[in-house]
């Protein structure tokens, strides 16, 4: 049933890969944490391969265009979760944080008329601040991040409906707005390659973070604070200070999830959001994330929403009753995560 | 004389429940190697985390270079020139030994933007040289052994060029080895004018390595006086208030019939061939250095890894022990060495984990717990073992290291287990509850359970144990009486390397 061909052709591509720079530079991009995600990726691939077969529709363009859409926004909220969870805490505002993101860019752009760039800047800054102020409520208040975020998963839910009347805002007067998700310079400049912008913000955001995740000292504290946190602040490290910007930069990165969205449906819809948030957490922790902090990758987390989106667009189309979609996406959940500790046993 | 680094007076500290300093004095000069000693709980590590910012102190006047300071957090106590090496270690387990060592201080590039994980390294691996350590830095902490962690630490603080350092006892988990290269670099530093601060409960690494001690007793102040013209005695006297013999505690009668029966045990590369048995009433020492394989033989037994290959009989019957649960229900208890990863549940209360491993005891009807019953428990031990907490309901992580240590031998013997392994069970324990645990041990042996005592103190094994076996690279070298037993022959035993890897790598 699995494609071992495939399989090996990964592996020898990695072993095959050229000598000095360029080895070096593959080492760290697809190193052993990324081997260690073949798993997960092997999954991805045979769910995949099985779609395919089993329904003629799915491997079809707008399909996967489909896929690629809903993983965006998807996979931009899980990467926002994944530095979050590695310091060992959690965020369930992700969700309707990027409703109240969209729901600012539409404050912006349709009720006041303003040009574009002030809506993107005003939901990037509306998530950092609500994440910062998770952040400190968290640090300053010491509310466990469960709760802490709890609350403002209702508050923020709340804050979109009234700012936005209870009524979807849509972005008439902003003509390109729709144009951030939806269309593809890629497919512009290679017309075989009609990949939506949405998915390249996916992989720009996903590149960024690995980069801030792995190579700077904000990744560097997000890992001590998930392994240690008493040691990190015994070591003269602000620790309350990090974890304010750790938890501010995945509000950030939930206002790009709400632009992303808002554009693809070309509207803020203040009812919409709740729920991403245990999509996002199960994307991180399929990815092999550990929810008892210290360990984890972007590209893990970006397999495991590719996972997601996969299984959910798959069994819709093989018109599996949604009541069944739940159940099997939920016993996938648990599989993935199983097979993950087992690995991690045997290593 | 110089003018003193650092000079405290009249400090005083509570937390709820507990007065943990009063009235303290203590000076430290440039240079100086300073021990401070006391019994467990009586303040030590408290006055050092005031010291290095870490707790606010109540009141008192702490004077350092000359000005008045109170570090409100670490980081200023560090600014200043204070490093601290604390008693428990406090490492990131998934970071690398470079990344622990210089977090919060790791070289930038790109205008500060990105770490330079290179110049990380090779600062760390330099760092590692000047003290002797066989350790690649890029390997991830939480792999190492205990020992190998400490010297991470330990690393870790020299690298600050602090003025003053702080050792909260180093040594706890080190080897002679170790131990003797890191009273290298303490004389080094102390060459170079640096102040320091010794804390250890091991009494002859006072003689080699200090200057003046400082004894502190239930928290308060009781004198400071040179080493080099002070006894051990007298110390101890200071400490505890009353003298110790050091007498060899034989048991009151000859050892029963075999309890523990092992044959062939293999597991891993630290069992190889393990084979010994183990009678009642008898305490039966397990000798040698850091990583011979001890510990790992005694989680073999107990079920706590993988399973074995080999024979294990217990009162002449063979069994199989996949699980911790299944030796408890055997009868075989373990001590782990390691009590903050495997012993305890520091979050919880006293009493709690006294009854952990034993609860089924303390429940009424099946389920419900039998509050006052657990109480009792625990208020027995809190005696019997002179454990020093404002009452059974303190969480366990507020309690000094050494009283933290006594719980898990509380919870053990609650179970009332007829095999009993203890690892390293005196470890961070000052010399009279040393003293305490050493005749309860015995007390156990005389009532008939059998004993495995691991411990890499030479004098203890040697006083406390019937028979001794040495391990070394996971084989057991050899068996001495206590009469054949001292400490030259022990260690001869300890280093016999295995002459087959020997063949093999040449
Ligand atoms: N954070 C805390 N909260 C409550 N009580 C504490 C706290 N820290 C220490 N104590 C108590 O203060 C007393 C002194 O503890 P301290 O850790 O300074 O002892 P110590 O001399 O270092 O002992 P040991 O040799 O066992 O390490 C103990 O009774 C301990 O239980
Ligand atoms: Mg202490």
């Amino acid at each position: 049933m699995s494609d071992p061909a495939l399989v090996k052709d990964h592996k020898d591509g990695i072993a095959a890969s050229g000598s000095g720079a360029v080895a070096a530079l593959r080492r760290r991009l697809l190193g052993p944490a990324a081997l260690q995600k073949l798993l997960a990726f092997a999954s991805l691939v045979l769910l995949l391969i099985y779609f395919s077969f089993a329904s003629p529709a799915f491997m079809q363009t707008d399909n996967m265009i489909n896929i690629l859409q809903a993983t965006a926004v998807n996979g931009v909220l899980a990467i926002a979760s994944t530095f979050v969870i590695i310091t060992a805490g959690i965020d369930l505002s992700v969700g309707t944080l990027m409703t109240f993101c969209a729901v600012m860019a539409g404050v912006f752009l349709t009720y006041w008329e303003l040009p574009m760039w002030t809506g993107i800047v005003a939901a990037i800054l509306t998530g950092a601040l609500s994440g910062a102020l998770s952040g400190a409520v968290i640090t300053k208040m010491k509310v466990p991040p469960f709760i802490a975020t709890l609350g403002m998963m209702l508050v923020l839910k709340g804050l979109a409906l009234v700012v936005s009347g209870s009524k979807p805002i849509y972005f008439s007067n902003t003509e390109n707005f729709s144009m951030i998700s939806q269309d593809s310079l890629l497919g512009v400049l290679v017309p075989d390659l009609p990949i939506p912008n949405a998915a390249l913000i996916l992989i720009v955001m996903a590149v960024l973070a690995s980069i801030v995740l792995n190579r700077t000292a904000l990744g560097r504290y997000t890992f001590a604070i998930g392994s240690n946190e008493e040691a990190v602040r015994l070591s003269g490290v602000n620790v309350d200070r990090w974890k304010i910007v750790i938890y501010g930069l995945g509000g950030a990165i939930c206002g790009v999830a709400g632009l992303l969205l808002a554009s693809r449906i070309n509207s803020a819809q203040p009812a919409l959001g709740q729920g991403y948030e245990l999509d996002a957490i199960a994307a991180v922790v399929i990815g092999g994330t550990s929810l008892s902090g210290g360990t984890g990758t972007i590209l893990g987390t970006i397999i495991g929403a590719f996972i997601m989106s996969v299984l959910t667009n798959g069994l819709r189309i093989l018109s599996v009753a949604q009541e069944w979609q739940f159940v099997v996406t939920g016993i996938i959940i648990i599989l993935a995560v199983y097979a993950d500790m087992l690995r991690r046993k045997r290593g | 004389m110089s003018t003193p680094l650092i000079s405290v007076h009249g400090l005083c500290k509570s937390f709820p429940g507990v007065r943990a300093l009063h009235n303290v004095r203590f000076e430290l000069l440039a240079g100086e190697v300073h021990a401070v000693m006391g019994e467990n709980g009586a303040g030590k590590s408290t006055l050092m985390k005031i010291l290095a910012g870490v707790y606010r102190k109540d009141s008192g006047d702490i004077v350092y270079d000359g000005v008045g300071v109170d570090f409100p957090s670490p980081r200023e106590a560090q600014a200043a020139g204070i490093g601290i090496i604390h008693q428990e270690l406090q490492l990131m387990n998934h970071l690398t030994v470079a990344q622990n060592i210089f977090i919060g201080r790791e070289p930038r590039k790109a205008f500060g933007l990105l770490l330079d994980e290179d110049r990380l390294n090779r600062q760390a691996a330099e760092l590692l040289g000047q003290l002797n350590l066989a350790i690649d830095p890029r390997t991830t902490v939480g792999g190492l052994t205990v020992a190998k962690q400490q010297m991470v630490e330990i690393a870790k603080a020299l690298s600050f060029n602090s003025r003053v350092l702080i050792m909260d006892e180093p040594t706890a988990a080190l080897n002679n080895r170790e131990i003797a290269e890191l009273f290298k670099m303490i004389r080094a530093l102390k060459a170079r004018g640096v102040g320091i601060v010794y804390i250890s409960h091991k009494m002859d690494e006072l003689k080699q390595i200090s200057d003046r001690v400082t004894v502190l007793r239930d928290g308060e102040y009781v004198a400071t006086v040179p080493t080099a013209e002070t006894t051990i005695e007298t110390i101890i006297g200071m400490m505890v208030g009353r003298s110790l013999s050091d007498a060899r505690l034989v048991g009151a009668a000859p050892a029963g019939d075999i309890a523990l029966e092992v044959r062939k045990l293999n597991c891993g590369p630290l069992v190889r061939d393990v084979s010994f048995t183990l009678r009642k009433g008898e305490i039966l020492g397990f000798a040698g250095l850091m990583g011979a394989g001890r510990t790992e033989v005694a989680r073999a037994i107990f079920g706590a890894d993988a399973v074995p290959s080999g024979e294990i009989r217990v009162n002449n019957r063979q069994v199989t022990i996949r699980t911790p649960a299944h030796a408890v229900a055997n009868g075989i208890g373990y001590l782990s060495e390691d009590r903050k990863r495997f012993g305890l549940a520091t979050g919880m209360d006293v009493e709690s984990n006294v009854v952990m491993s034993n609860l089924a005891n303390y429940l009424a009807m099946k389920v419900m717990l039998r509050k006052r019953a657990i109480r009792d428990t625990a208020g027995r031990f809190i005696r019997m073992l002179n454990i020093r907490t404002p009452s059974a309901s303190q969480e366990v992580r507020l309690l000094s290291g050494g009283n933290q240590q006594k719980i898990v031998i509380a919870k053990w013997l609650d179970r009332d287990c007829d095999i009993l392994f203890f690892d390293e069970p005196t470890r961070g324990i000052d010399i009279g509850a040393k003293n305490e645990i050493y005749r309860l041990l015995r007390a156990l042996a005389d009532q008939g359970k059998a004993i495995v005592m691991i411990s890499s103190e030479l004098p203890e094994v040697i006083r406390m144990s019937d028979r001794i076996v040495v391990m070394c690279e996971g084989r057991i070298t050899g068996e001495l009486s206590p009469d054949e037993a001292t400490q030259e022959r022990i260690m001869q035993l300890a280093t016999q390397r295995d002459t087959m890897e020997g063949r093999l790598t040449a």
